[in-house]
């Protein structure tokens, strides 16, 4: 068979040379033309942002913010916490994920271990099982919880507790699946390494271990809150009477739109770019050590 | 499951094995009781007797005609979903890889920003920078104006209230779902080997085609699941960027069970919705060949 195929390929091969010469456009388009496009969807990525901010300084001439930019003000900034309920939704959402995130990095994270490092009958079917809610729309995934809220007679008490309960389960899949693409790229030798060296087990894991596998946690960490905070479809389904930001702005366009909400959008941009670069550098000047 | 008290004895036997086990357990339990059971209360809640109501309770009849009432009744819901969110998928790919692709080969020193750059309008609300598309996007915002100036769009014609606008939104919410992805794999792609297709003679172009896009793809397919699955169940765009004729399923399974508490019928939804796109999924998977994502 190989003899076959060989000369059916060699003409094809023989046409290359000839458009070598072009290169030097395909090179520059190359070059400048993906980078171009991509600052062009960048830009684009940018403009409800942008949007955002400019109406975080808006004075607007009535009750609601959505209209057209009126004249400039810092008030906006100066008065978050003025429209009724707020501060209590943003209270709220923080509390909800910063417990959610805490609960789904520790569980998520202890599984990551599990399927990384640990060979066992049922990996296959338990990495399903993982891989299921993240291939739940989220709009099935808040009905089915609310559905066993009310079966087993807690739809009064929604709130605070369903909300964990709902965010911790579609958190835990992206943990796993961040913390597990960490782990399977470390280098297993290192921990040799330290267990040659006469460290415990324990020893390794806490110094060795840990340390390696801590910068994936971190990131798990980070999309889980920012998952949970963001999240409105499946808090929608299970909040009962509770009121989470996503649910107050989604309860505000129905009604006043306060321009405050833009203030807390341009609040929540900045303070999370401000972490993520602020990691990075941290990172970097403690690799330089 | 049933492995879970085998593992526990081998565990007195081979540390290792016991072990691994005991760390995935809290885990498995956490999905079992907050996942699989809810979903299996949702097949059951599917069934019920659908002359029942809120108030006076539901009877649990074995109703399967539920599920051929709800195809009948939404089938057109279901097929808007899935053009929407497949049309917003391919658009996310066309305008992500290029931006993946430049972060990953072209941005030099300026990679970690860019990337920074990609995340960063996401840690605002999703509802904030859908309502912000809802106006710049109205009739008379600056680029219904501007298209209208153009010609592309008629005197009276407009964006807001129209599928494009409800896609536009599905894109322009998922991309980093697409370009995180992609852009990982990417950054694992060993340019030398795209530097000798390059010297073996071969286009840029064939060389993309050949080495580069076969060694994304990976990514280009986690990046289109973690558009696509979204996208199928989203309501909020098609509410805030479209009218009830732009409607998706999600909007009627969240209107069936947060307005009129019919339960069969949104549980039926619920499901039929979660089985095509588990199964849509898990053919896509198999045809990409990269099985070992799930």
């Amino acid at each position: 068979m190989a003899t076959v195929t060989a000369p059916e390929r060699a003409p094809a091969e023989t046409g290359r040379p000839g458009r070598a010469r072009r290169r030097p456009v395909g090179r520059w388009l190359g070059d400048h033309l993906i980078l171009v496009i991509g600052i062009l969807v960048l830009v684009y990525m940018f403009v409800p942002i942008a949007y955002i901010f400019a109406l975080s300084f808006n004075q607007p001439s009535s009750r609601s913010a959505t209209a057209e930019f009126e004249s400039f003000t810092w008030n906006n900034w100066t008065s978050i916490c003025e429209p009724d309920g707020l501060c209590e939704s943003l209270r709220l959402s923080l509390a909800v994920g910063i417990t959610s995130t805490v609960i789904a990095t520790v569980l998520g994270a202890l599984m990551a271990f599990a399927l990384v490092r640990h060979s066992f009958r049922g990996r296959s079917s338990s990495n399903l099982l993982i891989f299921l809610p993240m291939a739940t729309p989220e709009v099935v995934m808040g009905s089915s919880l609310l559905a066993m809220f009310v079966s087993v007679g807690a739809d009064s008490a929604l709130g605070f507790t369903s909300l964990v309960i709902a965010h911790v389960l579609f958190c835990l899949s992206f943990v796993v699946v961040t913390v597990k693409a960490r782990l399977s790229g470390m280098d297993y030798r290192l921990e040799q390494a330290a267990m040659d060296l006469y460290a415990t087990e324990w020893q390794t894991f806490r110094l060795v271990t840990l340390p390696l596998a801590m910068p994936g946690i971190v990131a798990a960490a980070l999309l889980s809150f920012s998952l949970s905070f963001d999240d409105f479809i499946v808090s929608n389904f299970t909040a009962g009477q509770s009121v989470t930001f996503p649910i107050f702005i989604y309860g505000s366009k129905l009604k006043d739109f306060p321009a405050q909400l833009f203030v807390v959008g341009s609040l929540m941009f900045i303070v999370s770019v401000t972490v993520v670069v602020g990691g990075q550098l941290w990172t970097r000047r403690r690799a330089e050590r | 499951m049933s492995q879970a008290p085998t593992a526990t004895v081998d565990g007195e036997t081979t540390r290792r094995r016991g072990w691994g086990w005991l760390l995935l357990i809290p885990g498995l339990l956490y999905l079992a009781v907050f996942f699989v059971f809810p979903t299996i209360q949702l097949f059951f809640t599917s069934l019920y007797d659908p002359s029942g109501s809120f108030e006076l309770g539901y009877q649990m009849t074995w109703h399967f005609g539920n599920y051929v009432d709800a195809v009948r009744d939404n089938w057109n819901l279901f097929l808007r979903s899935f053009a929407y969110a497949g049309t917003a998928t391919v658009i996310c790919l066309t305008l992500g890889y290029p931006l993946a692709y430049a972060i990953a080969f072209k941005a030099g020193r300026w990679k970690h920003v860019m990337l920074v750059l990609v995340i960063a309008p996401f840690f605002t609300s999703f509802l904030l920078r859908t309502l912000s598309w809802r106006t710049i996007l109205a009739d008379n915002g600056p680029v219904t104006g501007f298209l209208q100036t153009i010609n592309v769009l008629p005197e009276d014609g407009r964006l807001l209230a129209t599928p494009v606008a409800v896609i536009a939104g599905l894109t322009y919410n998922f991309m980093p779902f697409m370009t995180l992805p992609i852009f990982a794999s990417l950054d694992k792609v060993d340019y030398r080997l795209v530097e000798a297709s390059g010297d073996l003679y071969a286009s840029p172009l064939t060389g993309f085609r050949k080495v580069t896009w076969p060694l994304s793809l990976p990514g280009v397919v986690a990046g289109t699941l973690l558009t696509f699955i979204p996208a199928c169940g989203d309501y909020v765009n098609a509410e805030l960027l479209g009218t009830p004729k732009q409607y998706m399923v999600g909007n009627r399974i969240q209107q069936a069970f947060l307005t009129e508490h019919n339960y069969p019928l949104a549980a039926s939804l619920s499901l039929i919705l979660m089985v095509v796109v588990v199964a849509m999924v898990v053919i896509y998977v198999r045809r990409a060949g990269t099985e070992d994502l799930l």
